[in-house]
Order: C-alpha cells, then sequence, then structure tokens
C-alpha cells in the first residue's frame, strides 16, 4: 500500500497508525524510540548504509516515530541491518537501533514477511538443532581430522520448547527443505 | 579443578563444524599447548543468534538451553564464534540481572526439566588467551618468533559489541587481538576503519553488499602492506578467505592476503606445523609469508 504521493510540490505522507510508536516502546530492546533526535550517527556510521541507497536506520526510526507502520513493516531494507551493532554503540541518546530494528523485525515477520533464508535456517534448528545441515560425511570425517564426536542436539526437546511459543506457526516452516 | 588450572566447556556453534574446522583443529592444538583442558558440551543447539530477526524469544530460548548444559557441568563456556559468544553471554547477563525475565524462561524450560541459575560465564576465545591465559605466558611459549611478518587484524563485530555486554576490549579502538598477534612476534598494523564489519550477516539477502564491505576492508589492508589477515571469526573468515578470489574476479582486483584464524598464526609462533594446524585448507596460500619467517 502507497503511504506517500506525490502532489505537486507537496509529499502526503499516510500515517497508518499514530500510536505505533507506543506500542514499539513497550517492547523491550525498543524502550527508548522517542528519544531519537534524528543525529543521523547511526546512518553516518552504519557500513550496510554506505553501500545501500536504501538502508538507512535514521529513516527507519523516524518512519517508526510517524506511525507509517505499513511502510516500515513491509520494507525490505529493514532485513539489510547486519546487525553489527555499531549504531547502538556510537547513538548519543542511547536509542539501541540495532535492538529496534530486530523489534521491527519480529512485528514484520508476524504480518508475514519472512525473507526465505530465515525459513532455510529456522527448518535446519527445528530438524536437527543446528542452523545448518551438518552433512552426515562432516560429522563422520571429525574423526580422521583428530576431533572429537560433534556433540549431539536434542530437536525433541527443542520442538517442545517452541511449541510453548508457537514458533512453528509463526514461520510456518512445517516440511520445509533447503532452497 | 586442581589449583590454576584453566578448563572450560567449548563450544562450537554451528558455521565451524559445518565449513571452517580448520579454526576448531587450529584452536584445539593451541590451547593443549597451553595447557587449557577443553570439554564438550554435554549437548547443544544453535546459539539462537540466527532466530533473533525472527523471535527473540525464540533465541531467548535456544541460548538458554545452551546455557543450561553448561551449568549443570558447572563449567565456564568458550566459544570460537563471536556470534555465539556474544550471543550467550548477551543473554546470560540479561537473565542474570532481569529476574522476572529468567522466571518467564524458566517456566518454558519446566516442559524440558531444564533450569536456569545463572552460574556460569561465557568467553571468547580471545577473551580466554587474554584474560585467563595471560599474554605473558603466551610470549613465553613462542618458540619460533614470527619476527618480520605484517599482519592486520580482523575482531569481527560481536566480539566488541553491543559494549554494554562485551565491554573486555574498547569496540572504537579494540587492543586486544592487536596484543594477542604481538605475543606471536608478528608486527600488527594500523589501518582504516579496522573496526568495521564484514558483512557477512547481510550475505543471506544481499549478494553485493556483503562482498563490496569485504573488499573495501582487503583495500585498506593492502593500503598498508599487510601481508597477512587475521581472523576470529567463522564468517569474517568465509568473507575475506573462502570469498576473496570471488571478490577479485568481481572487482577487477588483486589481493592475495592469506587470512589465518588467530591459532593458526599463534600455533605457528608455539612451534606446530602448518599441518597441525590445518593450514592446507587455505585457499589463499600462506607460502611465500611463511618462507619469509622460516617455516
Amino acid at each position: 500500500m502507497l503511504e506517500a504521493k506525490e502532489t505537486g510540490q507537496k509529499t502526503v505522507l499516510k500515517i497508518t497508525d499514530p500510536r505505533f510508536k507506543y506500542e514499539i516502546s513497550k517492547i523491550p530492546g525498543a524502550e527508548n524510540i522517542m528519544l531519537c533526535f534524528q543525529c543521523g550517527t547511526c546512518t553516518s556510521d552504519c557500513p550496510v548504509a554506505r553501500f545501500s541507497g536504501a538502508y538507512h536506520p535514521r529513516r527507519i526510526i523516524r518512519m517508526t516515530q510517524l506511525g507509517l507502520k505499513e511502510r516500515v513493516l513491509e520494507s525490505e531494507t529493514l532485513w539489510l541491518c547486519a546487525s553489527c551493532f555499531t549504531c547502538t554503540d556510537r547513538c548519543p541518546q542511547d536509542v539501541k537501533v540495532a535492538d529496534i530494528i530486530r523489534v521491527l523485525k519480529n512485528l514484520a515477520v508476524k504480518e508475514g514477511h519472512v525473507p526465505p533464508v530465515f525459513k532455510t535456517l529456522a527448518s535446519s534448528i527445528l530438524d536437527t538443532g543446528y542452523a545448518y545441515r551438518i552433512p552426515e560425511m562432516r560429522i563422520k570425517k571429525r574423526g580422521e581430522l583428530g576431533l572429537p564426536p560433534l556433540p549431539k542436539s536434542n530437536p525433541q526437546s527443542l520442538a517442545k520448547l517452541t511449541e510453548r511459543i508457537e514458533f512453528k506457526k509463526l514461520l510456518e516452516v512445517k516440511g520445509e527443505q533447503d532452497g | 579443578m586442581a589449583e590454576g588450572e584453566l578448563k572450560y566447556l567449548i563450544f562450537l556453534g554451528c558455521a565451524i563444524p559445518y565449513r571452517v574446522s580448520a579454526y576448531e583443529i587450529s584452536a584445539r592444538r593451541v590451547m593443549e599447548k597451553l595447557g587449557v583442558k577443553l570439554e564438550e558440551m554435554p549437548e547443544f543447539n544453535c546459539c539462537g543468534l540466527p532466530m533473533d530477526p525472527i523471535s527473540h524469544k525464540m533465541m531467548l530460548l535456544l541460548a538458554v538451553r545452551n546455557l543450561c548444559m553448561a551449568e549443570e557441568k558447572n563449567m565456564n563456556i568458550m566459544a570460537l564464534c563471536p556470534g555465539c559468544s556474544g550471543t550467550l553471554n548477551k543473554v546470560n547477563i540479561v537473565l542474570k540481572n532481569d529476574k522476572k525475565l529468567r522466571e518467564e524462561i524458566n517456566e518454558y524450560l519446566k516442559v524440558d526439566g531444564l533450569e536456569s541459575k545463572g552460574t556460569i560465564e561465557v568467553k571468547h576465545l580471545i577473551q580466554v588467551l587474554n584474560d585467563d591465559v595471560g599474554i605473558e605466558k603466551i610470549r613465553a611459549a613462542v618458540k619460533k618468533p614470527l619476527r618480520g611478518l605484517k599482519v592486520a587484524e580482523h575482531n569481527g563485530c560481536h566480539v566488541l559489541r553491543p559494549k554494554e555486554y562485551t565491554g573486555f576490549d574498547d569496540p572504537e579502538d579494540p587492543k586486544v587481538l592487536k596484543a594477542l598477534i604481538e605475543a606471536t612476534g608478528a608486527e600488527c598494523l594500523d589501518y582504516m576503519d579496522e573496526a568495521q564489519c564484514c558483512g557477512a550477516p547481510t550475505a543471506g539477502v544481499n549478494d553485493k553488499i556483503p562482498l563490496q564491505l569485504s573488499r573495501e576492508k582487503l583495500m585498506h589492508i593492502r593500503d598498508v602492506d599487510a601481508r597477512v589477515l587475521i581472523t576470529i571469526c567463522p564468517f569474517c573468515h568465509m568473507m575475506f578467505e573462502t570469498n576473496q578470489m570471488r571478490i577479485e574476479r568481481m572487482f577487477n582486483e588483486k589481493f592475495g592476503i592469506p587470512t589465518l584464524h588467530y591459532p593458526q598464526l599463534l600455533g605457528l609462533a608455539l612451534g606446530l606445523s602448518p599441518q597441525e594446524l590445518a593450514l592446507g585448507e587455505l585457499r589463499v596460500k600462506p607460502t611465500e609469508q611463511l618462507r619469509q619467517v622460516g617455516i
């Protein structure tokens, strides 16, 4: 959905949820969203923003403050954050920018926006306990390399835990395989 | 535990057993040489970091399960991957300080008969080497000083940031890895934007930006004429080493900068052979650089 349209000289923003910032500020990690005064330290120090015309953490924070909920949560650029935490460490207002972006990603997931790579990682974790499907060959080869056996994971126990937070439902990863 | 004996549970994470064995091999050899005992986790799963963008709660549960395993053994964790050490350390500290959250998480853990008590600590390999083994002891153990070898370091973000949780080094001017490198006799050079991210975490959603970031770092490293790059993270290593020739082709550049896991460099100085340290797994061969230091 478009939230901004050009009308001659003016840009009209479509505020989809004016209470968005309050909702966000109640979620652990995003408590300081209102403290951002748009100095731009996060964007100027962001390694990803150096090479992306679209990814600007400052803009994401401002759009969130303004209540442009749909635009923020549907945005693919949200997923470009490398979570290097440079913005968080250098923010003069202690806004914890990277944590807010993580909170926004979690909300985007609830709205059904999940980049395929995360579905692949999640299905591997649910099936094997590890983030990657480590080939049986590699596990066997450890002995030849002089390495002890790889400690086992416990997918059954993980399944019990994740059932309680309805994690699978969140992703609908059931039966999905590596892409 | 005997007086002064150093003993940890080694946390491998997923990326290292999946495709970065040389880091694990060299780290184990070096720790053995330094008299540090490593035990295997009784059981482990993904540290949780890859799931944080999807569900913060899922990340917490994955992390805390690992912490519980270590608590049962009553041993501290040493992780090789900064993603793992950063995540496990952060969750460990958060739960130690937030009683309400700990109770909530423990409520979930009940189905599995587990309980998080907050009785252990989590460290990265370089933190163990610097804080627990100590630079002096490492220096004294060096048999083949790598004098004349000019190297650059790349820490990797999560070993340094967010500083609220890491705290053992200055993320704006990191010194620990440099000191560890210099203990081998090699010279560690400063270069532009040293603490900048390699780009690896965005590789799943973008195929250009991570390579552009790594290329820029390799350019800065080449500019100061460093002959070797040292990493302490499996993902950074994949960006600079596994992908180096791809970056060269893509941007029509020539780098030829061998990229070693820190324990490979340290191992050489401790007198271990290139074979014992799995140097053969490197794509960009350090042959000329090793010859220079008489190996």
